[in-house]
């Protein structure tokens, strides 16, 4: 029977991507001094299990080096050799290479020869290094395993004992079981029946062929035996193909044919047990946690994210839908139309739960982002000879998968950035009277509507004198008085400081500008802390997905306008007392003990309102980057699920609205930018068309 | 009537790999992805014949067999090893664990119909 084995390529190259994967983190994460044993044995396992699929395609060269990989893998975790960090550096490049042989059979690129046989030297250097007894050292790959070949010489076990293969000449059944009997005595011993019905033992024993012959003698001639060393374990060799005696078939039954399924306890299997010491089989017991792993994979299935895209534009339609409903019938009166109004109300309830939940497909972990940078962050500290540490957080939360693709780019920037001009040198660093090594925080973490992504670094933080003399030298509108936090906005202004001395090493803000530019395209702010001496924090905020947000309809003269209700805090009528005019700085309203620029919304869209007196109208509290502000607007008309429409693609940019939305009566109603209107609220006041 | 395989290993390549070549061959096969899946399902229905893995997180292939081994209505099912690794010391396990026959990955699919054939025609 033959099978075309290229139908299972795909599922073992996505299987082995996941491994590797897998194995780089577990090596990343292993302390090298005292490493966890559940973790070697993933490890091994990891390799393990690439050795056995590569081995099935016949991918010979993945074989190879998994292989290598795998017994000094083996040797580590069973004891026989200790960890150290040329191990773990010789793993991960091996790791690199088996990904680069990966992809030159799954995608046909092309496979650097001089890496693999360098990282194969280096594996068996290591394997050879450390423990000179080559007896033990690695075992032939399986593919060569798969057939061992009997030996001339005697072949002796750890307890002493010799394989014996003892063909009989043809002899009665009760000489055979005679015979059987008494060499039983001198060790294991496992019978089988040759092509031409004669029957052969394999013997396990300690005892000399001269002996076996002399016990042999009893009962038939010994002129007729024929005894040879058998290189194969005794269990193995009882194997029996007819015709073929040669060729290894690969596998072996543990009994001759005569009802091997009647009696699964051979005579010998007691015998066979007790010499297994009881300490190896825990070698092969593996942690439960992960189960986990499989169980995704035998209850997931792959599905083209155009097919979740077109779902989830679908359920924008339907919920549009659903809304023109809900609005045509809000007018009917609820006495005569109670059965339509409930299910109506239903349907309102059933269309949120679709909709959350295909919107949900869509989202992936940060960690699909996140587990990249352990291993750059490890070979970009050793080029530098800097020493970080490096730590993710909540590497679980949940993010667009759109996003997630984008923010890859931007933030394999910063934390280049980060290990490169941010955390010193460790002599630097000690003289300063900090630990040498660094620290490197990836987190991630739910914020109202937003996720919020932090690169943040214990290292010498911006230099605020050097960013204000560069930005001078650049004719940029600055300050000695500007808060902090203004400063270090220069360096994300365009073309600032593209490999120029900013930090105390080195040129920080190099393509800073392009890092903003792409956060602000997918709707998020960049906002960054630092404290001289003490560290630097680059803070990404994202919104979780661009295609449905919850809207706060308003209304403002004869427009409605939508505000993604993250922003939202309160709305509430101030009196007329808590609106005060400030000279030069436009009016603020006094809200819990606080003051907060008051931005009317028809000043920025001219349009003529209902009320212009704020203590008329209701003003919105909205809350983006830690600043308030009060917006006014007529009325509010309604809270509802909106789906996204993209101005830009539709129309053009337009400064102040994020985007469009089809409303419940098929109107289009704008989408506020909410970050933009509080974030000019200052410049706002004094100019209204700042826009 | 069709003879039922239960295929037991934790790699998804190899159990799609042994459930085809199976059932080109005419077997019904029940799949698991490792010891304590395949036990379960070994517990649901009776099968003809267990194939399983050694190396598999959780319940590996020995301990596997020793539960199979310990159920009445397994004493005499007929259980293969699958194991790469072909050294002495796990076939020995396994024999003592219970287990029928072996068969190294990575397997030719003639090989594994051959050998099951072998052991339940």
């Amino acid at each position: 029977m033959t099978i075309d084995m290229s139908q299972f390529y795909q599922v073992f190259f996505d299987e082995a991507d996941e491994l590797l994967a897998e194995m780089e983190k577990l090596l990343l994460a292993l302390d090298v001094s005292a490493p966890d044993s559940e973790d070697l044995n993933a490890i091994f396992r990891a390799a393990h299990s690439i050795k056995g699929g590569a081995a099935t395609f016949a991918f010979t060269d993945i074989t190879e080096v998994t292989h290598m990989l795998e017994s000094l893998l083996d040797r580590i975790r069973k004891g026989e050799m200790g960890l150290t960090p040329e191990h773990v550096d010789a793993f991960l490049v091996a790791k690199d290479v088996l990904t680069m042989q990966m992809d030159g059979h799954h995608h046909g690129s092309s496979v650097d020869q001089a890496a693999v046989d360098s990282v194969c030297q280096r594996l068996k250097a290591l394997s050879q290094g450390i423990v000179p007894d080559t007896s033990t050292a690695a075992p032939s790959p399986s593919v060569a395993a798969a057939a061992p070949e009997p030996v001339a010489a005697p072949v002796v076990d750890a307890d002493g004992n010799c394989r014996f293969r003892i063909e009989l000449p043809d002899v009665p059944q009760k000489d055979v079981d005679a015979l059987a009997a008494e060499l039983g005595l001198l060790g294991t011993i496992v019978q089988e029946t040759l092509d031409d019905k004669r029957a052969a033992f394999i013997l396990t024993s300690g005892e000399s062929q001269d002996n076996i012959v002399a016990i042999c003698s009893f009962v038939l001639d010994p002129d007729d035996l024929k005894i040879t060393y058998d290189a194969a374990p005794a269990a193995a060799s009882a194997d029996t193909v007819p015709g073929t005696p040669a060729e290894d078939p690969g596998y072996g039954i543990f009994e001759p044919e005569n009802g091997p399924a009647a009696a699964p306890q051979v005579p010998t299997a007691a015998a066979d047990a007790a010499a297994v010491p009881a300490g190896e089989v825990k070698n092969y017991g593996r942690r439960a946690t992960d189960r986990e792993g499989g169980s995704q994979e035998s209850s997931s299935i792959r599905v083209s994210v155009e097919k979740v895209d077109q779902l989830i534009n679908l359920v924008g339609e339907l919920v549009i839908t659903q809304a023109m409903i809900e609005q045509r019938i809000a007018a009917l009166d609820p006495l005569h139309h109670e059965r339509l109004l409930n299910s109506a109300g239903q349907l309102a309830r059933n269309t949120r739960d679709l909709q959350e939940a295909v919107m949900s497909i869509r989202m992936m972990p940060m960690d699909y982002v996140f587990s990249r940078f352990p291993r750059m962050v490890r070979d970009l500290a050793a080029k530098l000879g800097k020493k970080v540490e490096f730590v993710t957080r909540g590497a679980a939360t949940e993010l667009d998968k759109g996003l997630i693709e984008r923010i890859v780019d931007p933030l394999t920037h910063l934390v280049r950035n980060s290990v490169d001009h941010g955390v010193e040198m460790p002599d630097r660093r000690t003289a300063s009277g900090k630990n040498e090594t660094g620290k490197l925080v990836l987190s991630a973490a739910h914020q109202g509507g937003n996720i919020v992504i932090e690169v943040s670094d214990d290292g010498g933080g911006l230099n605020r004198e050097r960013i204000l003399d560069k930005a001078r030298q650049q004719g940029l509108p600055v300050s000695d008085s500007m808060p902090d936090s203004d400063v270090w906005q220069l360096i994300f202004a365009p073309g600032f400081s593209t490999a120029e001395v900013v930090t105390d090493v080195s040129g920080r803000g190099v393509g800073m500008g392009v890092v903003k530019r792409n956060i602000t395209a997918m709707g998020g702010t960049v906002d960054i802390r630092s404290i001289p001496g003490t560290g630097t924090t680059i803070a990404i905020s994202l919104p979780l997905t661009l295609a449905i947000l919850d809207g706060m309809s308003v209304r403002v003269g004869e427009e409605i306008y939508i505000l993604p209700l993250g922003y939202v805090i309160e709305s509430l009528q101030p009196a007329a007392v808590d609106v005060k005019e400030v000279a030069g700085q436009g009016r603020v309203v006094k809200v819990r003990e606080e003051y907060l620029p008051l931005i009317p919304l028809h000043q920025i869209f001219a349009i003529d309102p209902q009320f212009e007196d704020p203590s008329q109208g209701i003003i919105v509290i909205l809350e983006t980057e830690g600043k308030k502000a009060a917006l006014l607007v007529d009325s509010l008309v309604g809270q509802q699920q909106v789906v996204v429409k993209n101005l830009e693609t539709n129309f053009r940019k337009v400064a102040g609205i994020s985007g469009a939305t089809i409303l419940g009566d098929g109107g289009v109603s704008l989408i506020l930018d909410v970050s933009a209107l509080l974030r000019s609220s200052r410049q706002l006041a004094a100019d209204p068309v700042f826009f | 009537m069709t003879k039922t395989i239960l295929a037991v290993d934790d790699s998804g390549s190899l159990r799609q790999m042994l459930s085809f070549s199976l059932k080109a061959a005419g077997y019904g096969v029940i799949e698991a992805i490792d010891g304590e899946d395949g036990l379960n399902k070994a517990k649901r229905q009776t099968v003809d014949l267990v194939l399983t893995d050694q190396n598999m997180p959780g319940m590996d292939g020995l301990s596997l067999i020793r539960a199979l081994r310990a159920m009445k209505n397994y004493q005499n099912v007929p259980i293969l090893m699958l194991t790469t690794e072909s050294g002495d010391d796990i076939k020995a396990m396994g024999r003592a664990a219970g287990a029928n026959g072996w068969l190294v990955k990575p397997f030719d699919p003639a090989r594994l119909t051959e050998v099951v054939k072998k052991l339940i025609g």
